[in-house]
């Protein structure tokens, strides 16, 4: 990554201020990275970002207060930030914000089906074009787009929306077009039986790891979630598809208009389980109702923690 | 000598059905994107060449299972007075698992240990573990998260297996182990394999090779005790860990559980479902005070658990199988080895005079 060795620079300048700096470094293999914790000047020189930099960091944020904690962030990643800062779950003060271009990151599931099953990878080289995949004695080319997430192909704001430090030139964004919810549409237009029978088949295999949930930035509730609460006793523990997809049901609505649909729910879902539609239904339900995005204007108050005596967009008078 | 058959790659699912008919049959295949252990359905595609996404675990101990069901009854004559008929709902019917790796099967023997003691039997479990076979396939396929080397075990490790599978030149070599895993062999599709058996004893070698040089694990119990008081140790480990369950849940030797009841009414049932020490609700006292109070508590515990205090109770056993499934789908890849090698190379800093 091209701004790699000036945000090393300008984290370097900053650490003796910080207590943690949360970056990314090298994964368990060369098509993954992993997050990175800071501490150190020897720390730094692992930093690495580029198209695997895919987890959200600030989800960690909430479980740091008190500390002097530094960030770097995407675009996307900086929404979580800002929501929660608009929320007061974490201090602006405590929190100094690294920002980089961000040109997209991949999509593992997607990587996955794309190469098949190589058995152990050896190498990864990624160009602005392709990513070519050592495994086995083996070169397998991909294209980049191929395996990006499909966030990056709409996304708005590459660069991140609030920073105390940004390396490198910003960008413009490359999304021709405001597609984010084709998907969802497509999904709608669906008649109900099979939007049931769908969700019915996906949320069958889940196993309740709640790594969606854990993986969420603004999942705030944390330990004390109603997934294991008996008093009050929303969900039993049964293995069965009524209690998991009632949890998710739950999970989206306490996310509505929170949500900045980083896609970290189903990025970390060991099931593959395609939680962000049911988030980007929320979301869109919100554009359309208060005209406003998630974590984009850290000025702004999200429409849920606002009250309004008459809605302009809800017209329970005249039900 | 073990009975050594073999069977074309074109006849398994031909004898799958045949077993299916007096078995449940589990083998891989996809569900989404996920490679999962489902019932046998001949329509479905079965996927060998790579490890599934979930051990096979639920067929031995399920997500959830029902243990007792019970009605409350109240005596009409003196409604202060309530009877509880409370009844065992023990699992029955036989199963058998086609296509686990020696991994994932192995992680059972690590239950066995804990369920199936001289003094206590979880009843349910042996119900289960003894009416389910194992058709284990030897590994080709090694990937980066693999480690079982590291842990005494290898690609062909046949314990806890019925029998073994080897891939051999168009089809699989099948070695009895057991013999009640001998009576699944009793099909018209197998062959003799006694050709085959030199072509498999190499590809057990080729395959264990490719593992690599397996790392000296044999200090990690005292070295984990020995930074148990570490909490800085510990806090710098975990901190990325997101504290979800997704490498308990994929783990072929965690064998934790929660106990809840649901009554509505008069009736209700007992059941058992899948609980993992990540969670700060496990270990969370009625007193409301937490023994394991942050995640990086938590993680020790797993981390301790599998690699120093199991073993230190079970004859020197590593509860882990080595099958990276923990590091592979951890959302924020962790890397259980790194820990553990890094808790075996940590020297205390030096006190100064």
């Amino acid at each position: 990554m091209k701004y790699q060795q000036e945000l090393k620079d300008s984290i370097r300048k900053a650490l003796p201020d910080l207590d943690v700096v949360i970056a990314w470094s090298g994964g368990f293999d060369p098509l993954h990275a992993t997050p990175h914790f800071i501490r150190r000047e020897e720390d730094i020189d692992k930093l690495e970002i580029g198209p695997f930099s895919v987890h959200n960091l600030a989800t960690y944020l909430p479980g740091l207060r008190g500390k002097k904690v530094g960030i770097v962030v995407k675009g996307c990643d900086s929404r979580s930030v800002i929501e929660l800062l608009q929320e007061n779950l974490i201090n602006r003060d405590d929190v100094t914000i690294f920002g980089f271009p961000c040109t997209g990151v991949v999509d593992q599931s997607k990587i996955r089906k794309a190469l098949g099953h190589t058995g152990k990878v050896d190498f990864c080289q990624i160009t602005s074009q392709t990513v070519v995949v050592g495994a086995g004695g083996e070169e397998h080319k991909l294209r980049l787009s191929k395996v990006l997430a499909d966030k990056c192909f709409t996304c708005q704001y590459p660069n991140a929306l609030i920073s105390d430090h940004f390396v490198g030139e910003k960008i413009n964004p490359s999304a021709q077009s405001e597609a984010g919810y084709d998907d969802l549409e497509a999904f709608e237009n669906m008649p109900l039986a099979e939007r049931f029978a769908f969700w019915q088949k996906e949320m069958d295999r889940c196993i309740r790891c709640y790594a969606c949930r854990n993986a969420c930035p603004m999942c705030v509730c944390r330990d004390h979630c109603l997934a294991e609460s008996r008093d009050p006793h929303w969900l039993s523990q049964e293995d069965n598809v009524r209690d998991k997809w009632m949890f998710q049901l739950i999970h989206a609505y306490h996310l509505a208009g929170r949500c900045t649909e980083c896609g970290e729910c189903q990025r970390a879902c060991p099931m593959d389980i395609p939680l962000l539609l049911l988030k980007k239904k929320m979301n869109k339900e919100i554009k359309e109702l208060f005209q406003y995005e998630a974590g984009v204007d850290p000025e702004a108050t999200p429409p849920l923690l606002s009250f309004k005596m008459e809605e302009e967009n809800i017209k329970e008078r005249e039900w | 000598m073990a009975k050594v058959q073999f069977i074309k790659a074109a006849d398994v699912k031909p004898w799958l059905a045949e077993l299916a008919k007096e078995h449940r049959v589990f083998a891989p295949s996809y569900d989404g994107e996920a490679l999962l252990f489902r019932p046998f359905d001949p329509a479905r595609e079965i996927v060998l060449d790579r490890a599934a996404t979930m051990p096979p675990k639920k067929t031995v101990f399920p997500q959830s299972e029902q243990l007792v069901d019970f009605t409350y009854s109240k005596d009409p004559e003196d409604l202060s007075r309530i009877k509880i008929d409370a009844r065992e709902t023990l699992p029955s019917g036989s199963t058998v698992v086609f296509g686990s790796r020696p991994c994932d099967v192995r992680g059972f023997t690590m239950f066995d240990r804990v369920y199936l003691t001289e003094k206590t039997t979880d009843i349910y479990y042996k119900a289960r573990r003894d009416n389910t076979l194992f058709i284990t396939l030897a590994c080709a396929s090694i990937e980066n998260t693999c480690f079982c080397n590291w842990v005494d075990s290898d690609p062909c490790d046949s314990t806890g297996s019925d029998v073994l599978a080897i891939p051999v030149s168009g089809g699989y070599l099948l070695e009895t182990v057991t013999d009640r895993g001998g009576k699944l062999l009793s099909s018209k599709l197998l062959v003799d394999g006694e050709s085959k058996k030199e072509e498999a004893e190499k590809f057990c070698e080729e395959v264990a090779g490719a593992l690599g040089a397996a790392r000296d694990l044999s200090q990690a119990p005292e070295k984990l005790l020995a930074v148990f008081d570490n909490m800085e140790f510990w806090d710098e480990v975990s901190a990325k860990c997101l504290s979800c369950g997704a490498c308990t849940y994929l783990c072929p030797s965690c064998y934790c559980f929660n106990i809840t009841d649901e009554t509505i009414g008069m009736k209700g049932k007992r059941l058992r479902s899948w609980d993992n020490c990540m969670s700060a609700q496990f270990t969370m006292e009625a007193s409301g005070h937490n023994p394991r109070p942050t995640k990086a508590h938590r993680l020790k515990n797993r981390v301790g658990h599998k690699f120093s205090y199991y073993p230190a109770i079970h004859g020197g056993v590593t509860s882990c199988c080595g099958c990276g499934r923990c590091i592979k789908s951890c959302p924020a890849g962790i890397d259980i080895r790194e820990i553990v090698l890094k808790a075996i190379d940590f020297k205390p800093a030096a006190v100064e005079e």
